[in-house]
């Protein structure tokens, strides 16, 4: 699990020192979630009073999701309020990416935060209904119920928020896949006609943002577009918050700028690192040398090919082998399938398959063939993403990694074998007996 | 007014009629799964278009309007009869 | 055997039309059970199992209709027009005619939704069409009470072939439908993740792959 950026000055007042981090993690390094705490801390809710009036100042601001699309918020914002139907907004901390830990980290620091930004993003584009998307996780739904039975109590909030579990997959906060959720189905995603801006929760158009970026909202809204620029680049202004995962085998949640230097995040030149992860599981393996330069803005990561995606960046030391690490979670992703598209569910388990031979020492160069047509086989081809983010993380395996595959030719490798895998992979549940797709409650 | 064809994968199964009745616009991957090509159909082949869409077993085929610059798509289950 | 005369010819048209109704009607089924697990006809493109299945079950209907018609207009038995899609409300063999008009009526639902299946959407067509294996043995029970002719000889014979074939077909249908095509892990039939994902990485059959033609527009 990761450690809590600890920081021990008080809370920056001034507007000159507000231009100082950290923004959405400061109040909850007391230790304190209760309801007093975060009012002491950041002051009341600022309602509006009329909706639309917040998505302007959003729209200053530049804010865009958290959540790895980084979708403009002001836009998704104006576009499900000039829906059809009452709107309905779902807070998704439903965080399946097993190496990503800003969203819990933030529910648990931080839930008035993104509660808040939850009742002003209902207010802004008028809806009547909210929801809050979190995986199964008995000690976050406790405190998630406490704060919000403090906050009905209080009568902070306008607009009734429902918590809604999620299973621990991968693909449980899919966009679709949530709505499915919510909507009382399986969290699978769905094939997108019409669009879930248009018809989502009950039909409703439907805001579904990021938790991080509701918690951007709620401090916008307090101390205005202005202040969120102090931080980040022109084109990708305010703060993030990044999960990462060091070569020493640390990890940590921190929040920072957008644009600060991978380098000193990653503490890149204390131990010889051979490549680094942008962007999660689905995301891009960067070499070494190139890392060093790159800053965290998805402008300049473009040019690599590469891009920030939810904030999770790992430094693989040069003591493992990234072939066989990236084998390990490819043969997740491929379990994770929803197996609703054919090409999906046929082509990530032959990927994943291919991939762990070549991580094996004496490797058929002949799989690297076959990798390249199942991996344009699958992309494009499903409901959803997810063989699309499979095959980016795979073909920048193979461009940075390819090296690799000569050594274990050679009967060499880079890895030492007899330590622990690096990146996290979690243990993917498998049935007893055969289900079948509606009946699985692992879906649930 | 022309059209393109589009697959939803989930309910597609793989049975593969189309790919018999419109090849000029529809393969099948080595597992049997379509493989949509995102040209127009052109009119002379519309009405086996039509045909492989209604004819699909799982219902997974769809037309969709070619968007004219400026428009969004619009994605239907059958083809409008040309007027 | 007594000869058809002017004044039996209807009911002798009812009967005929009905024996042959009933094969239809197995073949439907099971070219219905044939295009559901993908399965060919020796020689034929897929598309004809599909196209077979619509035409012969559109010629059933047309052979239905024949068998209500001359049912109804023979005068010696009293079957109302009404009692052909009102269950149980014939004067002649209530119980027995009632069965024909159920699955009349099953059978009703399914070719309407199947013409309009484009319209009312995949999951209200299926929904529908499930009530096919309820049509099947209902008609078949309204076909051996009804009449004596299924009950000896080579007409004996053939029913006791369409019901059974059609148990067959309705038994590999189910035993198909239980075994989960779509998660992963279960792909090969194996426990564990990585027993599928090696089983699953097997070379596939030679698939038939067409290929993408510019041909001429036909």
């Amino acid at each position: 699990m990761s450690d809590t950026v600890v920081v021990t000055r008080p809370w920056p007042t001034g507007a000159a020192a507000q231009a100082r981090l950290p923004r959405l993690l400061a109040a909850g390094q007391a230790g304190r979630t209760d309801l007093a705490h975060h009012l002491a801390a950041h002051g009341p809710v600022p309602y509006r009073g009329t909706p639309h009036q917040l998505i302007e100042e959003i729209r200053a601001a530049g804010l865009t999701g958290r959540g790895g699309a980084a979708f403009p918020t002001a836009v998704k914002m104006t576009a499900v309020a000039g829906g059809r139907a009452s709107p309905v907004v779902v807070g998704n901390g439903a965080e399946g990416e097993p190496a990503s830990d800003k969203d819990k980290h933030l529910l648990s620091s931080a839930p008035h935060l993104v509660l808040d930004g939850l009742q002003l993003a209902a207010e802004a584009i008028g809806a009547g209904r909210a929801y809050l998307y979190v995986h199964r996780h008995d000690r976050l739904r406790r405190l998630l119920g406490r704060a919000l039975a403090e906050r009905s109590a209080a009568r902070r909030d306008r607009v009734a928020v429902e918590l809604v579990p999620a299973p621990r997959r991968f693909l449980a906060g899919e966009e679709s896949a949530l709505v499915s959720r919510v909507n009382g189905g399986l969290a699978l995603p769905t094939f997108k006609q019409p669009r879930v801006f248009e018809r989502g929760v009950g039909g409703a158009p439907t805001l579904v943002q990021n938790v991080e970026t509701l918690a951007h909202v709620a401090l916008i809204a307090r101390h205005g577009a202005a202040w969120f620029r102090l931080l980040g680049t022109a084109e990708e202004p305010g703060s993030m918050l990044v999960t990462c995962h060091r070569a020493d085998a640390t990890s940590q949640v921190a929040e920072v700028a957008v644009g600060a230097p991978l380098a000193g995040l990653l503490r890149l030149g204390s131990s010889p690192v051979q490549a680094v992860l942008t962007g999660g599981y689905h995301g891009t393996w960067v070499p070494a040398a190139q890392a060093a330069g790159l800053p965290l803005s998805n402008a300049a990561m473009r040019a690599t090919g590469a891009a920030l995606g939810a904030g999770v960046l790992a430094a693989l030391p040069a003591d493992r082998c990234g072939l066989a690490e990236t084998a390990r979670v490819v043969r997740y992703l491929a379990a994770e399938s929803a197996g609703q598209c054919g090409p999906c569910l046929a082509g990530l388990p032959r990927i994943a398959d291919a991939l762990t031979r070549l991580s094996a020492m004496n490797p058929d160069v002949a799989l690297l063939a076959h990798l390249e047509r199942w991996t344009g086989l699958v992309t494009g081809r499903g409901a959803c993403h997810h063989p699309d983010g499979t095959v980016r993380f795979v073909r920048t395996a193979l461009e940075v990694f390819g090296g690799e595959i000569d050594r274990h030719r050679r009967g060499d490798c880079a890895a030492d074998r007899a330590r622990a895998p690096f990146l996290p992979v979690p243990a993917t549940p498998v049935p007893a007996t055969p289900v079948g797709p509606h009946r699985r409650d692992h879906w649930r | 007014m022309s059209i393109r064809i589009r697959v939803n994968p989930i309910a597609c199964a793989g049975h593969g009629l189309c790919a018999e009745l419109l090849p000029e616009r529809i393969a099948r991957d080595e597992w049997g799964y379509p493989i949509v090509s995102d040209e127009p159909v052109p009119p002379g082949i519309l009405a086996l278009a039509r045909r492989a869409i209604s004819d699909c077993p799982a219902l997974a085929l769809m037309a969709e309007e070619v968007p004219q610059p400026g428009q969004r798509p619009q994605i239907q289950r059958k083809l409008r009869r040309t007027a | 055997m007594s000869g058809i005369t002017k004044t039996t010819a209807l009911w002798y048209a009812s009967r005929a039309t009905g024996v042959v109704s009933l094969v239809l009607l197995t073949a439907v089924v099971l070219l219905g059970v044939l295009v559901n697990r993908q399965g060919r006809l020796p020689g034929l493109p897929r598309f004809a199992v599909t196209g077979l299945h619509r035409s012969v079950s559109l010629t059933a209907v047309a052979l239905l209709a024949v068998h209500v018609a001359a049912a109804v207009a023979d005068p010696y038995v009293s079957i109302q027009l009404v009692a052909a899609i009102m269950p149980f409300t014939s004067s002649y063999l209530p119980v027995q005619i009632g069965l024909g008009a159920v699955s009349l009526d099953l059978i009703a639902a399914l070719v309407i939704t199947s013409l309009l299946r484009a319209r009312i959407g995949r999951r209200l067509w299926r929904g529908v069409h499930w009530l096919a294996y309820a049509a099947y043995p209902v008609a078949l029970l309204h076909s051996v009470t009804s009449a004596n002719d299924l009950r000896s000889g080579g007409l004996l014979a053939l029913t006791a072939g369409c019901a059974l074939s059609v148990c067959a077909a309705i038994c590999f249908r189910l035993a198909a439908a239980r075994a989960s095509r779509r998660w992963p892990a279960h792909l090969a039939g194996r426990r564990s993740v990585d027993g599928y994902l090696t089983a699953a990485a097997r070379p596939s059959p030679a698939q038939e792959v067409t290929h993408i033609e510019e041909g001429v527009p036909r």
